[in-house]
C-alpha cells in the first residue's frame, strides 16, 4: 500500500467514522436515560437525508436554508416519535418500548419505500461545491468529503458538548441520565428533558445524513439500517450512555472497517461481519466498552 | 376436568385435525395447501419465538438468522446431486455436501441437522450478550441477522451467493410441517409450564429477584434462546423444502418482523396464542395480497402499492403495543378448562339474554 | 486468614468504592447461629450496600466475606443463595405477574433433578419433582398462613401481605441465615406487631439466624438481641438495644440527620 492510499483510506475511515459518531451520540444519550435502543434513530437519519434532498431539489432552496430546516424537521420527528410511541410505555416492561421502537422502525423504512420508492435517489449533482473537489495536500489527492465531513462533524460535536456542559438543558440531561426519579421528585419536567435529548440527538443523526449523501452521493429508504447499526455498536464500544465514548466508538468502527477492507480487499464484502466481531468481543471481553462504567441496576 | 377427559379431546381435535389434513391434500388446490403449509412454518417459528420474548422477557431479533441457517443446512443435504452439480457456477460446491444428497425418508435427520446448526449460531450470539443485564441480546441477534446475509451472499462455494439454491426437492408435506408445528407447541408450551418456565417467567418479571431465588440466570437465558434457535432452524428447513429455493433475501428481517407481529397479537407469553394468531396472520398476509394488486371497482382504477402490506404490519405492531398491549390470550395458555369456561359463560349469558327478553 | 466455623457469617474489614464514592468501609460483622441482630443507621449509610456484598450483587472492593467458614467473597447471587443465604428486598420485589405459589415454586427449581428435556416431554421423573414441588409449596404457605391465595397473582395482593409473600419465597430458598431489608417499611404500628411476631415465629420454626434492616425502632428494639449501627458507611456502635438507645454517637448520628432533615424540610 503506498503512502497515498493509506492517507486516503485514514481519511476515508475518519470521516465514515465520524458519521457514525453523529448518529451514535442519539443512541447514546436515549440509551443514558432510558435504557431504550432506539432502533427507529437510523430511520431518522434517512429521513434526515431525504427531507435535505427535497428541499434542495423540489423546493430548490440553498443549502444554508436547508441544513437548519432539515435538522429542525428531524428533531420534530424524534421529538414525534418519542411522544407518541415510547412515552406511554415508560412504566411498562422494558421490552414494550423496544418492541415499539422496532415497530416505528420498520414502519418508517417501509412507508418510505411505499412513498418515496425503493430505488436510489442519486445526490450528485446537488452537492455543495465544497465536498465535491479534490484537495492536493502535498502531493496526496484527498476528496473534500474526505476534509470538510470530519471537520463538520466534530464542530456539530463540540456543539453538543457545549450544550451538554454549559447549558441548563445540558445539565438537566445530565442529571436525568444519572437518577431519572431523584431529578423527577426535585421538580424537572422529566418528560421535556427527554423530549430534548431526543430532538438533540435526531438533529444529530439529520446532520449526519445529509453528509452521509454527500459522501455516498446517493439516498434510499433502507440506508439507515447498516449505518444505525453500527452507530449502536460505535456506542456499545465506547461505552453506552457515555457522550465521549459515543463518538470514540464512532471514530474506531469507522476506521476499523475501512482499514479491513483497505488490508484485506478479498474480504471487502465481509466488512459488516467485520463490525458484529468487533461487538461480540467487546460484549465478550469489555462489556462496559472503552469509556464505560458498568449500569448496575440499583438493589 | 380428569387428566383423562383432556386427553381425550386433544386427541379428538388432533384426530379431526390429521383427517382435515388428509382432505386437503387430496381435494385443495397447491395455493391453499402452500398457505396450510406456510401457516405450520409460522406457526413453528412464532411459538419458538415466544419463548425467549414472551417467556424469559428477552428481547432477540434473531429468527430470520436462525432459520436461514436451517434453510441453507437443509438445502445443502437434500439437494440432487446433479442439481449440486449445476447450481455452482463461480465457484463449485464444497466437500462433503457435492458428494451426497439425502434421500427422501431421511428428510427429518436433515431438518433436525438444521435445527441443531441453528443452535450453535444461537449459542455464538447468545454467549456474550446473555451475560450481560439489558439489552444486548437486541443488538446482537440483529447483526446476527444481518451477518447471516452477508455470509449467505459471500460463502459462495456454500451458498451459492446471491443467487441462491434453486431446485430442493419439496419434501415438506402437510404431515412433515404440520407434524413438527403440533410437536412444537407441545414441547415449547410443556417447557413453559414447567419449572423450567417458571424460572424463565421469573427473569421476566425481575432478574435480581430471580438470581435472589438461587436461579443461574444466565444459563436460563441461554436455554430459551437455544431451544428458540432450534425451531428456528426447522422452520427455515421446512421453509426451504417448501418453496424449493434459498436465497439471502428470503431470510431478511421482515421474517423476525412478521413474527414480532404474531407474538404480540397472540399476547406475549402465550405459546398457543401464538400458534392461534400464526395461523391468523398467514390468512392475514394472503388477504392482504389485495392492496398490493391493482383492483377495479367499477370505472375507479386503483393502483397496488408495492410494500403496503408490511406498512400496514407495522402500524398494526405499534397500535399494539400502545393499545392492546395483553393481545388475544395475554399470557394465558390454551387449555380445555379455559374453552369450556367460555362455554358456559357464553351459555349462562345467552340464557340470561332470553330471560331478559321474557321479562321485557 | 481463615475464619472460624463457630461464626454463621464473617464479613472481615470489607469495604465498597462506586467510583469516588465509600459506600461501606473497613466494615466487620460476626454473626452467630440462632442470633437475631439489627442494622441500623440513618438513610445512605450504607445498609442496603452491606445486604448486596453478602448476596453478591456487588463484588467488595476489599475484604472477604466467610458464610459457614466457606470465603463467598465476589460468589454470584444465585450461588449465595443455594449456599444457604436468602434475603427480601427493601422495595419488595415479587414476580408480580406469577401466582403466589409460583413465586415459591421459583425457589425450589435449584433443587430440580430432572433434566429440561424430561420437563420438555414431561417425563415420569419430572412430573413426579412437579408434584412435590407443589406440595412442598402449599406446605410452605400453610405454615405462612398464605395458602388461600395460592392462585391469586402475586402483584394483586396488598402490601402486607406482599411482604409476608417475600418472606415466604425467602424461606422456600431453604435458607439457614435470613436477611430482612426494612420489613416494616410502610407498615402502621398494629401490621409491625404482627410482623414482629411472625419473624419470631418463622425464626424458631426454620431454625433461622436473622439480620435485619430497619427503621421502626418498636419493631427492632423489641426483637433484637444486637444492634449494630452504621453510619456513612461506617460502623459507629454496637451493642443490645438498651445500649444502643443511650449511646450518645448513635444519637449525633440520628440527630444529625433529623437536623438536617429539619433545614431540609
Amino acid at each position: 500500500m503506498t503512502l497515498e492510499t493509506l492517507v486516503q483510506q485514514l481519511m476515508n475511515g475518519i470521516s465514515l467514522g465520524s458519521l457514525y459518531a453523529l448518529i451514535a451520540i442519539g443512541y447514546t444519550m436515549v440509551y443514558g436515560i432510558l435504557r431504550l435502543i432506539n432502533f427507529a434513530h437510523g430511520d431518522v437519519f434517512m429521513v434526515g437525508a431525504y427531507t435535505a434532498f427535497y428541499l434542495v431539489s423540489f423546493f430548490l432552496l440553498p443549502w444554508w436554508a436547508v441544513v437548519p430546516l432539515t435538522l429542525l424537521a428531524a428533531a420534530l420527528l424524534g421529538m414525534f416519535i418519542d411522544r407518541v410511541a415510547y412515552r406511554p410505555l415508560r412504566q411498562e416492561p422494558r421490552i414494550s418500548a423496544l418492541i415499539t421502537a422496532v415497530g416505528v422502525s420498520f414502519f418508517l423504512e417501509t412507508l418510505g419505500i411505499v412513498v418515496l420508492g425503493a430505488r436510489p435517489k442519486g445526490f450528485t449533482e446537488y452537492i455543495p461545491g465544497l465536498f465535491a473537489r479534490v484537495y492536493d495536500l502535498a502531493g496526496i489527492k484527498i476528496p473534500g468529503v474526505a476534509v470538510w465531513v470530519p471537520l463538520l462533524s466534530l464542530a456539530c460535536l463540540g456543539l453538543l458538548l457545549y450544550i451538554i456542559y454549559n447549558t441548563k438543558v445540558g445539565m438537566a440531561m445530565r442529571a436525568v441520565a444519572t437518577d431519572i426519579e431523584t431529578v423527577r421528585l426535585m421538580g424537572v419536567n422529566v418528560d421535556r428533558i427527554i423530549s430534548y435529548t431526543f430532538a438533540l440527538g435526531s438533529a444529530l443523526a439529520a446532520a449526519g445524513g445529509i453528509m452521509w449523501a454527500f459522501k455516498f452521493w446517493q439516498i434510499q429508504p433502507l440506508m439507515g439500517i447498516y449505518p444505525g447499526w453500527k452507530a449502536f455498536t460505535a456506542a456499545v464500544v465506547g461505552g453506552i450512555g457515555n457522550i465521549t465514548g459515543a463518538m470514540l466508538g464512532g471514530f474506531i468502527i469507522g476506521l476499523a472497517e475501512i482499514m479491513a477492507v483497505a488490508f484485506f480487499p478479498d474480504f471487502s464484502g465481509y466488512r459488516d461481519a467485520f463490525v458484529f466481531a468487533i461487538l461480540i468481543a467487546f460484549l465478550l471481553v469489555k462489556p462496559t466498552g472503552i469509556l464505560g462504567e458498568s449500569l448496575k441496576e440499583k438493589v | 376436568m380428569s387428566q383423562r377427559t383432556r386427553q381425550i379431546l386433544t386427541s379428538g381435535v388432533l384426530l379431526a385435525w390429521a383427517l382435515f389434513l388428509w382432505w386437503a391434500e387430496r381435494n385443495l388446490d397447491a395455493y391453499y395447501v402452500r398457505v396450510l403449509n406456510t401457516a405450520a412454518i409460522y406457526v413453528v417459528a412464532a411459538v419458538s419465538y415466544t419463548l425467549i420474548n414472551g417467556i424469559a422477557g428477552q428481547f432477540s431479533l434473531g429468527p430470520n438468522g436462525f432459520m436461514a441457517l436451517g434453510g441453507y443446512v437443509v438445502a445443502l443435504l437434500i439437494l440432487p446431486l446433479a442439481q449440486k452439480e449445476m447450481g455452482w457456477i463461480l465457484e463449485p460446491l464444497a466437500w462433503p455436501f457435492n458428494t451426497f444428497s439425502l434421500p427422501p425418508h431421511l428428510f427429518p435427520l436433515a431438518v433436525l441437522a438444521g435445527g441443531i446448526v441453528a443452535v450453535a449460531g444461537g449459542f455464538v450470539v447468545g454467549f456474550p450478550s446473555l451475560r450481560l443485564r439489558g439489552d444486548y441480546l437486541a443488538i446482537a441477534t440483529f447483526g446476527f441477522g444481518e451477518i447471516i446475509f452477508v455470509l449467505a451472499n459471500n460463502l459462495i462455494g456454500l451458498t451459492n451467493g446471491a443467487m441462491g439454491i434453486k431446485g430442493i426437492p419439496n419434501y415438506a408435506t402437510l404431515w412433515w410441517t404440520w407434524g413438527w408445528a403440533i410437536f412444537t407447541i407441545w414441547v415449547v408450551r410443556n417447557l413453559a409450564q414447567s419449572s423450567f418456565g417458571r424460572a424463565m417467567k421469573a427473569i421476566r418479571e425481575d432478574e435480581v429477584a430471580a438470581a435472589a431465588m438461587g436461579i443461574n440466570v444466565f444459563r436460563l437465558k441461554l436455554l430459551a434462546l437455544v431451544v428458540s434457535a432450534f425451531f428456528g432452524g426447522v422452520a427455515g428447513g421446512l421453509l426451504a423444502a417448501l418453496i424449493s429455493t434459498v436465497s439471502p433475501t428470503i431470510f431478511t428481517f421482515t421474517m423476525t418482523f412478521n413474527l414480532l407481529v404474531i407474538i404480540v397479537l397472540g399476547g406475549l407469553g402465550s405459546t398457543t396464542g401464538a400458534a392461534v394468531t400464526a395461523v391468523l396472520f398467514t390468512v392475514l398476509q394472503e388477504l392482504l395480497r389485495i392492496v398490493e394488486t391493482p383492483i377495479r371497482i367499477g370505472p375507479l382504477q386503483l393502483p397496488g402499492v408495492s410494500g403496503m402490506r408490511m406498512v400496514i404490519f407495522s402500524v398494526l405492531l405499534v397500535a399494539l403495543m400502545l393499545f392492546y398491549r395483553r393481545g388475544l390470550f395475554g399470557r394465558s395458555e390454551f387449555s380445555w378448562e379455559w374453552v369450556l369456561g367460555k362455554f358456559r359463560q357464553r351459555g349462562m349469558a345467552s340464557a340470561s339474554d332470553q330471560s331478559g327478553n321474557l321479562e321485557a | 486468614m481463615q475464619a472460624t466455623s463457630r461464626e454463621i457469617l464473617k464479613l472481615e474489614r470489607v469495604t465498597m468504592n462506586f467510583g469516588g464514592l465509600t459506600a461501606v468501609s473497613d466494615f466487620s460483622l460476626d454473626l452467630f447461629p440462632g442470633e437475631l441482630v439489627g442494622l441500623i443507621g440513618p438513610n445512605g449509610a450504607g445498609k442496603t450496600t452491606v445486604f448486596n456484598l453478602i448476596t453478591g450483587q456487588y463484588t467488595p472492593t476489599r475484604g472477604r466475606i466467610y458464610f459457614e467458614g466457606r470465603d463467598i467473597t465476589g460468589w454470584p447471587p444465585h450461588l449465595v443463595t443455594a449456599a444457604g443465604i436468602a434475603r427480601t428486598f427493601q422495595n419488595i420485589r415479587l414476580f408480580g405477574g406469577l401466582s403466589v405459589l409460583e413465586n415459591v415454586l421459583v425457589a425450589y427449581h435449584v433443587r430440580l433433578r430432572a433434566t429440561f428435556w424430561e420437563a420438555m416431554f414431561q417425563l415420569p421423573r419430572y412430573n413426579r419433582e412437579e408434584r412435590r414441588m407443589r406440595q412442598e409449596g402449599m406446605e410452605l404457605l400453610r405454615r405462612v398462613g398464605l395458602e388461600r391465595l395460592a392462585e391469586a397473582e402475586a402483584g394483586s395482593l396488598p402490601y402486607g401481605q406482599q411482604r409476608q409473600l417475600e418472606i415466604a419465597r425467602a424461606l422456600a430458598t431453604g435458607p439457614r441465615l435470613l436477611l430482612l431489608d426494612e420489613p416494616a417499611a410502610g407498615m402502621n404500628p398494629e401490621e409491625t406487631r404482627r410482623l414482629m411476631d411472625f419473624i419470631q415465629h418463622i425464626r424458631r420454626e426454620f431454625n433461622l439466624t436473622i439480620l435485619l434492616i430497619e427503621h421502626d425502632m418498636q419493631l427492632v428494639m423489641g426483637i433484637c438481641e444486637r444492634i449494630r449501627v452504621l453510619d456513612y458507611g461506617v460502623s459507629i456502635a454496637e451493642g443490645p438495644p438498651e445500649a444502643i438507645q443511650k449511646d450518645p454517637r448513635v444519637i449525633a448520628a440520628y440527630l444529625g440527620e433529623a437536623e438536617e432533615e429539619d433545614v431540609v424540610g
